[in-house]
């Protein structure tokens, strides 16, 4: 079980590869869309990357509701 | 039909080749004979009956963002490394120009066949969850033209010819006609192509249509020679900014060349193999000699399409014997670059353009006893240094698998 600090860091490091967003950019607040210009097809990307990194899946369905960092760390410490 | 009244220039060059990351360094290497080809030294490569390639000088990867390259198929990575250079050369950006009043006009031959392969690898290995969602974006052939097209802001168009190894020259021509029929007011167009890998590499041999001249490299490309045995694959980008002469002298953009013509034709003969006398070929000359409203006497030189296939140099001599004369001074650049495919019109329309603006012929490399062919005998094919000469207007040639034929006319500033 990973602590909430280490999956935003997780998430973090997972938004840098992916996106190019700096890693001390990536906090809980933060819109993927609006805040760090991730768009949708890079979304399917992190989803991959987090079901790699935490064994958390994202369902298409439930991948539309995490807007933020913060709702992706909460998904990902509530399924994992 | 009467010449065009439209006056178009070239204010812009860009361009990522083997011989170098950037138009100067690859023109220099182009005068200074060097070779963009090598062995390939990979695994893979040592069963296959042709070894040789001529790989890019310069990583695009360094050249672009670490993200934005990610993004981009290695087709699109040298055209957008290509079409930078051109659009920030060319000035265009800060001349107020509309977006609207943009276009992008960039070929390719075969398009994100990397990536295609590349992701078929992932779903043989891993399955369809592991496919990259960017898979259609970066294998779609017009990626090349959409991701140059995001690149400068162009909201005016963006196209993407595809006709095989004719795609660049095609794209230039799309240009000239944007441009004429008063569409766009800036055009940037070009050729891209990257697809070294195992399987456009045993497709074409089981063509017998590469080189397997595997123990001498630099010697293998060697158009109009008596032993030359197939082509080199080479991979790379150029782009060139086109607009009306008028509107870049008003703003004082620098001025290369102007493109003053230019002839299409079909073969309608056979899939891949030329007509032997070349008739498509020397047709589609004499139609952008009409274009460009200029006789065979004005034209100089020649930038032949010459890939140094047995069948296809002969029938490109006897194109241009038939249609311009003996008097024009001819050159095979891909006997240093390789063959780029869809990027190959683009490249060689760069270098035709060079020429008439330094007024110097390049050597074709490697043509050490040309062939017997009475047309390749007849023509002057620069060898072994470059030639100055006083040039006025010169031809690009080229042709694609398919029965495309292209040609197209430059003349000097």
């Amino acid at each position: 079980m990973a602590s909430t600090q280490e999956i935003q860091a997780g998430l973090a490091e997972i938004l840098e590869e992916v996106a190019g967003v700096t890693p001390a950019d990536a906090t809980p607040e933060k819109s993927f869309t609006e805040d760090l210009d991730v768009d949708s097809l890079s979304m399917v990307e992190i989803a991959t990357a987090v079901e790699d990194k935490f064994g958390v899946a994202i369902p298409d369905d439930q991948l539309a509701n995490i807007k933020t960092v913060g709702d992706a760390i909460s998904f990902i410490e509530s399924n994992q | 039909m009467s010449p065009s009244t439209t006056d178009v220039v070239v204010t812009g060059l860009g361009a990522t080749t083997p011989l170098g990351g950037d138009v100067a360094g690859t023109w220099d290497a182009l005068l200074a004979g060097r070779s963009g080809v090598s062995r390939i030294t990979e695994e893979w490569a040592q069963e296959f009956p042709a070894q040789l390639v001529a790989r890019l000088a310069a990583d695009p990867v360094g050249q672009l963002d670490r993200v934005r390259a990610r993004r981009l198929d290695r087709s699109q990575q040298v055209a957008v490394v290509a079409a930078e250079q051109a659009w920030a050369e060319s000035g265009a950006a800060g001349s107020g120009v509309a977006p609207e009043r943009i276009a992008v006009v960039i070929g390719t031959g075969i398009g994100g066949a990397l990536t295609l392969l590349g992701q078929d690898d992932v779903l043989e290995e891993k399955g369809p969850k592991r496919v990259s969602p960017f898979t259609i974006p970066m294998l779609m052939p017009n990626g090349p033209a959409a991701a140059v097209g995001l690149a400068v802001g162009a909201k005016g168009g963006v196209h993407a010819p595809v006709s095989a190894c004719a795609s660049g020259a095609e794209a230039i021509r799309w240009g000239l006609d944007l441009l004429r029929l008063d569409r766009a007011d800036v055009v940037l167009v070009g050729g891209a192509e990257a697809c070294v890998h195992p399987l456009p590499m045993a497709g074409f041999a089981a063509m017998r249509a590469m080189s397997t001249r595997n123990d001498e490299p630099e010697r293998a490309s060697r158009p109009f020679d008596k032993g030359r045995d197939g082509f080199v694959l080479g991979e790379g980008a150029a782009a060139l900014v086109l607009e009306r002469a008028d509107s870049a002298a008003a703003r004082g953009a620098r001025v290369h060349a102007r493109l003053a013509g230019a002839g299409a034709t079909a073969d309608g003969y056979d899939l891949v193999a030329p007509h032997p006398e070349g008739e498509g070929a020397g047709r589609a000359i004499t139609a952008a000699l009409r274009d460009a409203g200029l006789s065979p006497t004005d034209i100089g030189h020649v930038n032949a399409h010459a890939t140094s296939t047995p069948v296809g140099d002969t029938a490109e001599a006897a194109a241009i014997r038939s249609s311009l004369g003996e008097h024009v001074l001819v050159t095979a650049t891909k006997s240093q670059t390789g063959h780029l495919l869809g990027a190959a019109g683009a490249l060689e329309s760069v270098f035709t353009i060079l020429a008439l603006r330094e007024q110097v012929v390049p050597a074709t490399a490697n043509l050490d006893d040309p062939d017997d062919d009475a047309a390749v005998q007849a023509l002057d094919i620069v060898r072994r240094e470059p030639r100055k000469a006083q040039l006025t207007a010169a031809v690009n040639d080229s042709f694609g698998f398919g029965g495309h034929n292209i040609a197209l006319v430059f003349t000097t500033a």
